[in-house]
């Protein structure tokens, strides 16, 4: 046992010379999006709260959402969602043994980052332009 | 597969189902609320505050944040079990410090739709 653990073995942590497969990149973006959302849930909190308190905190929010910077966070927000949403059922359908060979698993996963963009920049395009 | 005497304490089974079943409760009610916005299709501050002030939906709606609430604490916890290994200490720190917000935040939330 001592043996086995003082053995020497490689280990590479670097993060510039890790390349991840496709499905490792759509886990690592569905834990940065979880957080992402996580951290941002006060200003979603906040949000939610102006869009629903009087119309001047209604108003107050659509200049929020006029400006640039306003645009910016709430896309970066609606594709984390998005992101985590779809890499989410992929997640779920591979728990039920759904889609698990190789071949399989690389479509979804390139599914997942498609549809995620593509639904973002419909919302983008038709709710903050 | 790994064979293994199940005795004891819990192994993470409960919180493993609770992450998925939370997660389809969210994904069903993003699809209803998705389709109410459709339907009603809110131009103005009344007729968007006339979703939430739907009964159905103001249900459906704080099912849905303890459900996040759920789902937030499974996953942050993860992440400060694979990346805080230095110290038990902070770990067990930023654990609490978790529940604390979260826990405010389901106060907020309860007071932001019940004011509707």
């Amino acid at each position: 046992m001592a043996q086995t653990s003082s053995r020497k073995r490689p280990v590479n942590l670097d993060l510039f010379t890790i390349h991840l497969p496709l499905a490792g990149k759509v886990s690592i973006l569905h834990r940065v999006s979880g957080a992402g959302l996580f951290l941002f849930l006060p200003v979603l909190l906040w949000l939610f709260q102006s869009s629903l308190t009087s119309p001047e905190t209604f108003a107050a929010l659509q200049a929020v959402v006029a400006h640039p910077l306003g645009k910016l966070v709430l896309g970066g927000l609606i594709w984390a969602y998005l992101h985590h949403f779809c890499a989410g059922i992929r997640f779920l359908l591979l728990d039920l043994h759904i889609g698990i060979d190789k071949e399989a698993a690389v479509k979804s996963s390139a599914a997942v980052l498609v549809v995620s963009l593509v639904l973002t920049a419909l919302i983008v395009w038709r709710v903050l332009l | 597969m790994i064979n293994r005497t199940v005795v004891g304490a819990h192994y993470g089974l409960r919180d493993w189902i609770a992450q998925r079943a939370t997660a389809v409760i969210m994904a069903l009610y993003t699809v209803v609320l998705v389709a109410a916005i459709l339907i009603v299709c809110p131009s103005d501050f009344e007729s968007w505050r006339a979703i939430f002030a739907n009964g159905f939906i103001k249900f459906a709606t704080f099912i849905f944040f303890i459900s996040l609430i759920w789902h937030v604490w499974i996953g942050i916890r993860d992440i400060w079990m694979d990346y805080i290994s230095m110290s038990v200490l902070l770990r067990l720190t930023l654990h609490v410090l978790t529940i604390a917000v979260l826990v405010g935040y389901v106060g907020w939330f309860a007071s932001i739709l019940w004011r509707v």
